[in-house]
């Protein structure tokens, strides 16, 4: 995984509550068996309308995707992480996240940046009012900055401790816990014999 | 913290998996089961190939085929080349890692979160993952059961372990008994209307009271099945005398001297009496009745006797929003009579309410009606188990009879992965978890309901319950 640090990028405001991970890929887009391009998939219903705010022309480019509370409930799909990077996205500002996406966006390297509702409201508004403006995200200070001058937006958002670390550091879960693998052994020696198996000795 | 002081049943479940605990980062928690389905898998055996690791614990890892499967034909090759290569590439993997199968026209196939309970593989204490957020249903055991990425379970299949940070516990206490002809699914309905889609978020949320004691194992697992539309880490529910009987005899479950160690172990896995929730809630089940939802998420529902809300009923702003996106979406006038939306599918299925006793509660209120005749009525075993108890019961033959489709099992139209889907505009009452835009087929409207909603809307073709049918004149062979 690449670290982050900071990132700059326009960003794009969706003011809806509630987006549910069927809402950001469909089933229909889980069938494929690669890792990559499902940038396709990306909030694929609502693209269809021509008004939707990823079909401007402003917000194409945008990377940091502001968005309601409740963003990301419902399945577990980490596809729903893979569409919005794929599409180049790089941060999720929300005031709440559901849990399994939150997680599964720590470990794809998306940062889920939780801020206080009223933050993405001003958001929405400077995005609104500044098509195209950009948004900084910065992780070491745990800042959001947006605009200059007396509208300057700037506050912190949430992300538990040993996510930042992760994401700051670019570290391979996989790799840390098999650092433990003493620790592990040690604890399957103490299972209980009536623990079940799937396959029989 | 020490073991002599009061703990919650969450709490002790979960020390009691703890690989490596130190300050400031997740614990390490050690997985005793993990299922695996063809959808969230690929990219993780994918990723163990390049990085050149294996499946550490193949013997506590099981794998079936169920979101894509076919309900009709399921003994041909599936017809969507795209579904039938991800059916293929987890049959590859598992081959390649060692990892038992149940595959499409195998007995024990069907929905992952039936198929572990069925076996006897989903007991109480045990910590189960699956790359499904509806792996909380098998807390109905007195599991910490729960939904992971495909990140997670690449790790879970590495290291047989995750890292996780120790959620907060709350208790649910639904106090008294259920009224007559309420279930599970609408105890669960009503209390997610009350707490939104983000009440549970953050908490490992345990079940209990005189009305959850009182459910069977199939509603305790509809309970459980629901807590992620909360928002809930997981949901479990004490194991009792009722969790030991089903265990009891099935293919996996403990034999001998281990099944009297397992249960003397079970026993112990209650809330301490002095023990402390974070949160709280208390219901009270007399007041509850069939439950229905009117909008695009589970927590947008009323009773079945209330009429659909109008956006200017909601305090919030967000919601008042959100509240007009979905009747729009779901093509419905604010006051509407909830009885007098008209339905077009009734599904009834899916690990929510794919059980045997869900098919029997169906096949008991359509037995010696008709579905009518501007509605279909799709009847989906959860496992092929399912499937072949029912028709050992004759129950395909009631179905078949009133008008329903009989079909094979899977998640079909649950998630409209396979050809089971809603065509726009299409509006359906499914006994599923979720009424997501587009979830069961695109521009699909769903309401979640009961089975027993569900069955007696297939038969009067608007949203009903039993109570509004009329009774069965002649024929019935039951006293």
């Amino acid at each position: 995984m690449e670290p982050f640090t900071a990132h700059t990028g326009v960003g794009v405001p969706l003011r809806r509550s509630n987006v549910d991970t069927d809402q950001i890929i469909p089933a229909v887009y889980l069938k494929r068996v690669s890792r990559t391009g499902f940038e396709d998939g990306l909030f694929s219903a609502w693209r269809n309308d021509p008004d939707f705010v990823l079909n401007r022309p402003e917000y194409a480019a945008g990377t940091v995707l502001v968005a309601g509370p409740d963003f990301g409930t419902g399945s577990s799909r980490e596809h729903a992480v893979w569409a919005l990077m794929d599409y180049g996205f790089r941060v999720v500002i929300s005031p709440r996240f559901g849990d399994i996406f939150r997680g599964n966006s720590g470990k794809a390297g998306l940062l889920a940046a939780r801020v206080d509702e009223k933050v993405v409201q001003r958001l929405w508004d400077f995005l609104e009012d500044n098509p195209g403006g950009v948004i900084t995200v910065d992780l070491e200070s745990r800042t959001v900055r947006a605009g200059d001058g007396l509208d300057a937006i700037e506050d912190s958002f949430d992300i538990d401790d040993y996510t930042r670390w992760r994401l700051l550091e670019g570290l391979d879960d996989i790799g840390i816990t098999l650092g433990h693998e003493d620790d592990i052994a040690t604890f399957e020696a103490t299972r209980p014999s009536f623990k079940p198996t799937t396959i029989r000795a | 913290m020490s073991n002599t002081s009061p703990r919650t049943l969450a709490e002790k479940v979960w020390d009691e998996h703890v690989v490596r605990a130190v300050p400031g980062e997740p614990d390490l928690l050690y997985i005793d089961l993990h299922l695996i389905h063809e959808v969230t898998s690929p990219q993780a055996f994918e990723g163990l190939r390049l990085s050149g690791r294996t499946v550490r614990r193949p013997d506590l890892t099981i794998a079936t085929e169920d979101h894509n499967v076919p309900t009709l034909d399921w003994d041909k090759p599936i017809q969507d080349p795209v579904s039938r290569t991800q059916v293929e590439t987890l049959r590859t993997n598992a081959a390649e890692f060692g990892v038992r199968l149940h595959p499409l026209g195998d007995l024990d196939q069907g929905i992952v979160h039936v198929v572990g309970p069925q076996l006897g593989l989903t007991q109480p204490g045990m910590t189960i993952v699956c790359g499904d957020s509806h792996t909380s249903t098998h807390g109905a055991f007195g599991a910490i059961a729960f939904g992971i990425g495909t990140s997670e379970v690449e790790h879970v299949l590495a290291t047989q372990t995750l890292p996780q940070a120790k959620p907060k516990t709350m208790a649910v206490t639904i106090n008294g008994s259920l009224p007559d002809g309420v279930t599970a699914k609408d105890l669960v309905l009503t209390l997610i209307a009350h707490t939104g889609t983000g009440g549970g978020q953050g908490y490992i949320v345990e079940y209990r009271g005189q009305a959850i004691e009182e459910l069977s194992m199939e509603g305790r697992m509809t309970v459980c099945n629901m807590s992620i539309e909360w928002g809930a880490k997981a949901g479990l529910i004490a194991p009792d005398q009722k969790t030991f009987d089903y265990i009891e005899g099935r293919p996996e479950a403990p034999k001998g001297a281990d099944w009297d160690a397992a249960v003397a172990y079970w026993k112990t896995l209650v809330t301490d009496d002095d023990a402390v929730y974070d949160e709280e809630i208390v219901f009270d089940a007399a007041t509850m009745t069939p439950f229905v939802t009117w909008g695009t998420n589970p927590g947008q529902g009323v009773p079945l006797g209330a009429s659909v809300p109008s956006p200017d009923d909601f305090d919030d702003a967000q919601d008042r929003v959100a509240a007009e996106k979905a009747l729009q979406y779901m093509g419905l006038e604010a006051r509407t009579p909830m009885r007098d939306i008209k339905v077009d599918t009734v599904f009834v299925g899916s690990c929510t309410n794919g059980r045997i006793e869900d098919l029997r509660a169906a096949a008991a209120i359509v037995k010696g009606r008709h579905v009518d005749q501007d509605t279909r009525l799709l009847v989906v075993p959860g496992s092929v188990r399912v499937r072949l108890q029912a028709e050992d019961e004759g129950l395909d033959v009631i179905f078949k009879e009133a008008g329903a489709e009989w079909r094979g099992a899977g998640c079909s139209m649950c998630l409209g992965m396979n050809p089971d889907t809603l065509e726009p505009g299409e509006r359906s009452a499914s006994t599923s978890n979720r009424n997501f835009e587009g979830r069961q087929g695109k521009g699909g409207r769903t309401h979640l309901v009961s089975v027993p909603v569900a069955a007696a809307t297939a038969i009067r073709g608007t949203l009903s319950s039993p109570a509004d049918l009329d009774p069965v004149s002649t024929g019935s062979q039951e006293a």
